[in-house]
């Protein structure tokens, strides 16, 4: 298993160990981070903020709690929301429901942008709008079973199944690429 | 256990999301070790998460040593920082207590030299207080002398140097009005230890010597002015050597000075 090797000596400081999980999961980190704050440059700078800190908290992470990628989403999307929140949180709030990932797509009509929008539509193209949502809240807002089945107006049993199918969705679409 | 069961159940998906609880994360890392199909299947949903995101990215401004850099400039701000504060920290208070000490010390030497000082100025000032009263009442004492020897009654009679000793002289002031005689004895040489001048007023026909008084404390006395009462009716004034206490009668080998009265 060389990623859990690499994440071994990640965890005992070892920089080179630590420029090769760069490499593997920088754009996905970036990436997390622009489907929240939906803006380049900030994006850039969180996501350079969020590796610092994924160095300097190399200790806290444990194998047995989960994946290492599951681990640095969740240091990056809380570094994200930090930051819209600290913003304009009242005006975040309540476009936290409203304006999902997909938003990139429509905000780059005439903004410059390096976000590959041919991808990212091509991969998300025939989504229901009900698995963006949940997609959106579960994996990039960390919400919980219990809070996206508020916030979706749907039983909470359902959250974890819906999301199996929308995933399975997304794997289909990656492998039709 | 049913694998594909648990598989179906969606709950990999969220286990890739990080929102279960741990013991379920944890139940979850040990049926991938456990089963090869979960172990897959939670590496291609990651993968689907993983392309997802990625197609989101913007790309990446900043390129992995420049992030090291900043880790590496910030534990050097940091360990800089620490060190700087603390060192200065401490710098400052050292010096501070120290400045204070010597400060306080200095003060003390201060106070305690000022204290000296002040009792230097009040013994100065004492000894000028007493020189000034002594210069006072012998100003007083001088003036006195002078207004006593310029009164009008005064008569002034001058005492010439005997055969035992020429160059000695010496004045009377006499105030016949209230009997009191003025020795001048400037001009006397100092008596020899046991010996006090004694002054006699004398009668001339026939020479009858009568004892006026000694010259006390002839050495220590500074104007070497002595006032003497002379009730008699003097027709001249003599100055003898005699032993100390005085004598009934004039030894008349001693004799320093005489002076006749003058008839007015």
């Amino acid at each position: 298993m060389q990623l859990d090797l690499l994440v071994d000596q990640f965890k005992k400081k070892d920089p080179s160990a630590f420029e090769k999980l760069y490499g593997m999961y920088a754009d996905n980190i970036c990436g997390v981070i622009n489907t929240i704050v939906k803006n380049d440059g900030i994006a850039q700078e969180i996501c350079q903020d969020v590796f610092i800190k994924i160095w300097n908290n190399s200790e806290s992470y444990n194998s047995s709690k989960g994946r290492f990628f599951t681990w640095i989403l969740n240091i990056a999307r809380n570094a994200a929301i930090d930051e819209i929140r600290s913003r304009s949180y009242k005006n975040e709030k309540k476009n936290l429901s409203a304006d999902y990932f997909v938003g990139i797509l429509q905000h780059k009509e005439d903004e410059v942008s390096a976000v590959d929008t041919n991808g990212l539509r091509k991969l998300v193209n025939n989504l229901k709008e009900k698995c963006v949502q949940i997609i959106e809240l579960l994996y990039f807002r960390g919400y919980t079973q219990k809070d996206a089945a508020e916030e979706l107006a749907i039983p909470i049993g359902t959250v974890k199944t819906r999301n199996r199918s929308c995933i399975s969705q997304l794997r289909e679409n990656m492998e039709s690429k | 256990m049913d694998v594909q069961k648990y598989i179906a159940s969606g709950i990999l998906e969220l286990y890739i999301a990080g929102i279960l609880s741990e013991k379920e994360n944890l139940e979850i890392a040990n049926y991938a070790k456990a089963y090869p199909e979960i172990q897959n299947e939670i590496v291609a949903i990651e993968a689907s998460i993983l392309e997802l995101s990625k197609k989101a990215s913007p790309g990446l401004k900043y390129s992995f040593k420049s992030i090291m850099d900043k880790i590496n400039d910030e534990i050097k701000v940091i360990s800089l920082d620490d060190k700087r504060s603390s060192s200065l920290l401490s710098y400052v208070g050292w010096a501070a207590s120290l400045l204070l000490a010597v400060g306080m010390f200095w003060m003390y030497q201060q106070n305690q030299e000022l204290k000296s000082d002040i009792q230097v100025v009040e013994q100065q000032n004492n000894s000028l207080e007493q020189q000034i009263a002594d210069t006072d009442s012998s100003l007083g004492k001088t003036k006195e002398l002078l207004n006593t020897i310029r009164d009008k009654n005064i008569r002034v009679i001058s005492l010439g140097g005997q055969e035992i000793s020429p160059t000695s002289y010496a004045k009377a002031y006499w105030n016949k009005e209230n009997q009191k005689v003025y020795i001048d004895a400037k001009g006397l040489p100092e008596p020899p230890d046991g010996f006090v001048y004694q002054v006699w007023s004398l009668k001339l026909s026939p020479l009858t010597p009568t004892s006026m008084g000694l010259l006390e404390g002839f050495i220590l006395d500074e104007n070497k002015v002595f006032a003497l009462n002379n009730p008699n009716e003097s027709e001249a004034f003599g100055i003898t050597l005699e032993p100390a206490g005085g004598s009934e009668s004039p030894t008349l080998e001693q004799l320093y000075t005489l002076g006749v009265v003058s008839a007015s």
